[in-house]
């Protein structure tokens, strides 16, 4: 099969910007062409949820734009000067310089220049990320990496502190409103949480990453080498769950996992779960008339997204609410070695249902194999804005979630817990209820 | 001066019409060293994140609703596809045509590639988007990385044989080609004007109009019905058949010179079809110097003149008014060049005075060989003291500009450059639209929109006190060009002394 991408769904490598730029006060130095940091920004934050600024943004990025000539004599000299000067330009607190196609490829040194800052003022570390390595969510995981490999040092250990990792910020664009639910979710156990991604967070919750007890995991495979570095270098304990946990089915096997991980009595997390499903459960009940009883409704569904996403809405569409999942995608490239377990978990959704899963980058033909599946009346397509067109065209419904969310602006949305299952019912009933007959 | 159309690659800015993204200096040195051949580009030894001229080509080329594009490169260099899928499908939507995603590629060039070569994987890519797609044209971009490996894009199309039966289009584009990023519109252009421009079977009274998204469609349609002519609005929305047809076209005119200087001089020196130079629309000079010039080219002189005195006098009243309110306003400007110029000319005619203009790169000439017009008119004419630097996008020295002048109002015109201002506590408006003030109704409108945002200060005053600006106090301390190397005879030293910077 080709390699080519048609309706991209990720930048390369270098958009690990963005994850540089999720962590408060951390800023990104690119050595690479004057552009990449727009274009790679613009699509995974300003064309994916709307928010391409913050603190930071492209404009504020220190860049050493290369040009014909560095190609020629290279580059190295033009990064050392952009990491001096931004040093004393930009107002930040850890600069990660990210490394670009076209230095890697001329051959610069930018690991002997970044090490030439070892005794900055601010801490300078360095992100391999050229393009033709991979795509942003490989370049998240390079910069967690890095960041434990460059940045860490063991800390004094805080019992009960647990740290949570999960989507990849921006490439998931409703990232920080998924964190801020999985926090509550934590909290809700009586136990604290440490994230280092969103306000308030920064280097101060990265030098505490290494205190923590345990680390929580709750993605299909994104960040499990950073956990494991971690187990690695300061012997923190990991807990993997499976994905993001969207509904009352994950989210209560979430909290009674997290429990267990964590040493608390079974009836803590069964509390927790009580009032989660008391207050889910009075919504539904309430609308359910609405889930059984709209013609318009479609009953088979289908996913295209990130493996995160595509495995956490179809559980909580069939464990929850009872629905049937068509084939499913995912787009993400994720790494061969991963695919297997990954899709296992499509294997296991209740009363033996079991969903056939195939990833794949290239949107176009994904789109031609929707087109000839028979989803026995109207399909429900929850993807990215590239699956707009294809839900007209094959009078299907559609919500965009996944990259890029271009035409939906997303603040602190989450479809995590109880309350983001509400928000995702909301979301899907918003479209199918355009549609009378 | 002619333009070589005969080469495959179209060369950067920099080295066909002398253009520089770096300067400091005053309106008035920046149009005589233009006219005299003596302007220098001065480099930083600190840069920010800029633009790439592969997002200007591709976003050129993929507006074309019956076109694909397949990007040579790593994935991340198609990520224009996402915007422009946005827009397209919108035009789509507008127009009620069928709706589709955009066509646009990725040879998804990865490590391997870089060290074996990808010329079988190009081919096989556009195959497939032939296939899938049937485009009546295919344009194959550049990247750096396929730059860098040497790539021969040319030779892989060759090697296709014909077996494609529409024009299969090179497009060189790669990042590091360029600092200005305009660059990218000369090298889509040139792939249009030299593989899709067919010779004229017959002339027609179409007026080819080189536009971005074209808001104001409808208004210049009616507009041009009164002259007897038909507007042709390029490139987005456009189709394949209908560029063929360019050489056809009475006259060319550009909403931004910038963008239309290629394909305009391109279309009048191989096909003669005139280009018109004129100031831009903006504003009533502006309107008037280009309805004129436009009526010259297509022998409608007489109607032009019956038009603007007509129409004119319909808002002198209500300009009267906004003049009143908005006089005594300072104003600084940061977009690119063309609307840079039309700017100053046009915030001048609504009584503000801009006291500072950042353009993010400089052509010192068009292809033409002509100066550019609206700089012509504003050395001429009462702006030419208008402090003036060139930087692409340097937002930090356009931010130190801010914090030294406190102006009452920004204007810019690029994604992601409005807010900045804002979080200094000055008002700041985004001419992103680039229709904004065209014409007699559009700068009532314009004023309209300066002094609503000048009136109600309750967004930025909140959002300015809770924010906090990611530059050092040191760095605010610096004169603003302290990275920008010197040159000899530059009055930067002098300029920066004029508005109060502080020096290092």
């Amino acid at each position: 099969m080709s390699d080519l991408v048609e309706t991209p769904r990720f930048v390369c490598a270098l958009g690990a910007i963005k994850t540089v730029q999720a962590i408060e006060r951390a800023v990104p130095i690119l050595h690479s062409g004057p552009g990449c940091g727009a274009k790679l920004a613009g699509g995974i934050s300003e064309q994916n949820g709307g928010s391409p600024s913050g603190y930071i943004s492209p404009q504020i990025y220190p860049c050493s734009n290369i040009g014909e000539r560095e190609v020629v004599f290279g580059g190295a000299e033009r990064l050392r000067q952009t990491i001096e000067n931004a040093l004393k330009v930009i107002d930040g607190d850890l600069f990660v310089a990210l490394t670009g196609c076209t230095s890697a490829l001329v051959g610069d040194d930018a690991e002997e220049v970044v090490r030439s800052f070892k005794g900055a003022d601010k801490p300078v570390i360095l992100a391999d990320t050229p393009g033709f390595i991979g795509n942003n969510i490989r370049g998240h995981e390079i910069v967690l990496d890095s960041l434990i490999d460059q940045y860490m040092r063991p800390a004094k250990s805080e019992a009960g502190l647990v740290n949570i990792w999960a989507t990849v910020p921006y490439q998931d664009a409703f990232w920080h409103g998924n964190i801020r639910a999985l926090e509550k979710l934590v909290a809700s156990l009586g136990l604290r949480s440490n994230t280092v991604f969103g306000p308030r967070k920064g280097v101060a919750a990265l030098d505490r990453v290494p205190a923590a007890s345990l680390n929580i995991l709750a993605s299909p495979w994104v960040g499990l080498g950073a956990v494991r570095k971690l187990e690695e270098k300061f012997g923190t304990p990991y807990l993997h769950i499976p994905t993001i946990p969207i509904g009352p089915h994950a989210t209560g096997e979430f909290l009674r996992a997290v429990g267990r991980a964590a040493g608390l009595p079974d009836s803590t997390a069964e509390t927790a779960i009580r009032a989660g499903e008391e207050e889910y459960y009075y919504y539904i009940e309430r609308s359910a008339d609405v889930f059984l009883e709209t013609r318009a409704m479609a009953r088979r569904f289908v996913v295209i997204a990130d493996s995160d996403y595509t495995l956490a809405v179809s559980r909580f569409l069939v464990n929850d609410m009872g629905l049937f999942p068509s084939k499913l995608y995912i787009t993400d490239d994720a790494p061969i070695e991963h695919r297997e377990h990954v899709a296992g978990y499509f294997a296991e959704f209740l009363h033996g249902i079991k969903a056939e899963v195939e990833f794949s980058a290239d949107g176009g033909a994904i789109h031609e194999e929707i087109r000839n599946t028979d989803f026995y009346g109207r399909p429900l397509i929850l993807g990215s804005y590239w699956e707009r067109s294809l839900a007209k065209e094959l009078r299907g419904h559609y919500v965009g979630l996944a990259m890029p969310v271009v035409d939906r602006l997303i603040l602190d949305r989450s479809y995590v817990g109880y309350d983001g299952a509400l928000r995702l019912l909301e979301d899907i009933y918003g479209i199918v209820l355009e549609t009378f007959i | 001066m002619a333009m070589n159309l005969e080469v495959t690659e179209v060369m950067g800015r920099e080295n066909r019409l002398g253009s520089i993204s770096g300067y400091c200096g005053s309106l008035r040195d920046l149009s005589c060293r233009a006219r005299c051949g003596g302007i220098k580009g001065r480099e930083r030894c600190f840069n920010q994140n800029s633009l790439c001229n592969a997002a200007c080509a591709q976003g050129t080329l993929s507006l074309i609703m019956d076109a694909a594009i397949v990007n040579h490169g790593p994935v991340g260099c198609a990520v224009d596809a996402i915007g422009s899928n946005f827009v397209l499908r919108t035009m789509q939507r507008l127009s009620g045509a069928n709706e589709h995603n955009i066509r646009f590629l990725s040879t998804n060039l990865r490590e391997s590639d870089t060290v074996f070569g990808a010329s079988e994987k190009l081919k096989a890519t556009i195959r497939e988007t032939w296939e899938r797609h049937k485009p009546a044209a295919i344009f194959v971009c550049s990247s750096c990385a396929s730059a860098v490996i040497g790539e021969d894009i040319r030779a892989a199309i060759g090697e296709l044989n014909g077996e494609i039966p529409v024009p299969v289009s090179p497009v060189f584009c790669e990042g590091f080609k360029s600092k200005v990023w305009a660059s990218g519109f000369d090298a889509a252009f040139h792939a249009i004007l030299t593989d899709i421009v067919k010779p004229p079977a017959k002339k027609t009274r179409v007026v080819n109009f080189i536009n971005f998204f074209g808001s104001a469609k409808k208004e210049i349609t009616e507009l041009f019905a009164r002259f007897d002519v038909q507007p042709y609005f390029l490139t987005a929305g456009s189709t394949i058949e209908g560029l063929s047809r360019l050489s056809e076209s009475i006259a060319t005119v550009a909403i931004c010179g910038t963008l239309g200087t290629y394909l305009g001089t391109g279309l009048e020196q191989k096909y003669g079809v005139p280009y018109v130079q004129s100031m831009r629309p903006h504003g009533i000079a502006g309107y008037e110097d280009w309805l004129r010039k436009l009526g010259a080219a297509i022998a409608k002189t007489d109607e032009v003149e019956a038009y603007i005195a007509e129409e004119r006098p319909k808002i002198e009243s209500e300009l009267q008014r906004l003049r009143s309110r908005l006089k005594g306003l300072r104003a600084v400007i940061g977009m690119g060049p063309g609307y840079s110029f039309n700017f100053i000319r046009v915030l001048g005619e609504l009584g503000i005075e801009v006291v500072w203009t950042s353009a993010w790169h400089f052509d010192p000439k068009y292809d033409s060989g002509a100066n550019v017009p609206e700089l012509e008119f504003l050395a001429g004419g009462g702006a030419e003291d208008v402090p003036f630097t060139v930087s692409d996008q340097q937002n930090f020295e356009v931010m130190n500009i801010l914090n030294t002048l406190k102006p009452d109002i920004y204007f810019s015109r690029h994604p992601g450059t409005t807010v900045w201002a804002l979080k200094l506590g000055y008002a700041s408006l985004c001419v992103n639209d680039e229709y904004t003030a065209f014409g007699y109704k559009g700068i009532v409108n314009f004023g309209t929109m300066i002094l609503d945002s000048i009136t109600n200060r309750s967004f930025a005053e909140l959002f300015a006190k809770r924010s906090k600006l990611p530059y050092t106090d040191w760095w605010f301390r610096q004169d603003h060009a302290h990275f920008l190397a010197k040159a000899a005879g530059s009055p930067a030293g002098a300029q920066a002394a004029a508005i109060g910077g502080g020096h290092e």
